[in-house]
């Protein structure tokens, strides 16, 4: 594996059936490289809650996966409305979702914690009217 | 350790459709109604008790590599996740009882609880 594998994939905002699609699309990618259970699990946690993100919150958005031989990025980009307060968004239970995403059981306020705790290294560009963008790495070999 | 399939027969519950994966075996279970939560504790392998319906209930399952999912209160999943389920293969009960008599049940019969806090938490 020289050249980087890479794969784009837009994401509809608010079709709540769709959503998901990408994230298995992407793990079964991964899995189909054969990679590890445990990194293509953490792959597919932190594109599925930024998949989500992108669904509820950002008015839609392109997400994208880069495997290389050392490393898996996510990158998930949105033009919605950004992050007003990056650090409370990070905190465990809040969460700024409207009930009817409550009622489907998601909007627990546990989306960019658990991104966190999936990804060895996380960076978030965001600001309120400039959209979000994610970039999520896993590594393959951690001891590197 | 218990199979699906010996999860239907001790619950009194009914497979959604026939698959191999039935005879899958699980050592720990989560119930919840929340998806956030389930994505952000459920272990690998383990078996899921919710009484949520909706698609997103199978990606989530899927998405963590969870061996099956038990929908209890009488709850049938929605068409589309029933169509989802059969595509990715993982086996679905419908149980009749109540969230915590099953989780009750399937304590007493040796399942393990996926750890809620981590190392790291108080």
């Amino acid at each position: 594996m020289s050249e980087p594998l890479v794969l784009e994939l837009q994401v509809k905002p608010l079709d709540f059936l769709a959503a998901g699609e990408t994230a298995t699309h992407f793990k079964e990618t991964l899995k189909s490289l054969g990679l590890p259970p445990d990194i293509c699990r953490k792959a597919a946690i932190v594109v599925y809650e930024a998949e989500m993100n992108i669904v509820i919150h950002g008015g839609g958005g392109v997400m994208c996966l880069q495997v290389e031989e050392d490393k898996v990025t996510i990158i998930a980009k949105d033009k919605g409305p950004g992050i007003e307060d990056l650090e409370l968004a990070m905190k465990e239970g809040y969460s700024s979702a409207p009930d009817f995403i409550r009622e489907l059981g998601f909007g627990a306020g546990m989306g960019l914690p658990n991104i966190k705790k999936n990804s060895d290294e996380l960076y978030i560009d965001t600001a309120p009217g400039k959209g979000t963008k994610l970039r999520a790495v896993i590594y393959l070999d951690k001891r590197r | 350790m218990m199979k699906i399939s010996e999860i239907e027969a001790l619950l009194g519950a009914r497979r959604l459709f026939d698959t191999a994966a039935l005879e899958k075996e699980v050592e720990y279970a989560l119930a919840s109604d929340l998806m956030s939560d389930v994505l952000a504790f459920a272990l690998a392998a383990s078996l899921l008790i919710t009484g949520l319906t909706n698609i997103q209930i199978i990606r989530t399952a899927t998405m963590l590599d969870m061996t099956g999912i038990i929908f209890v209160r009488n709850k049938r999943p929605l068409e589309e996740a029933v169509a989802l389920a059969r595509k990715l293969d993982i086996p679905v009960l419908l149980c009749k009882k109540s969230m915590f008599e099953t989780c009750g049940l399937l304590y007493q019969a040796g399942l393990k609880s996926c750890t809620i806090l981590d190392e790291e938490s108080d």
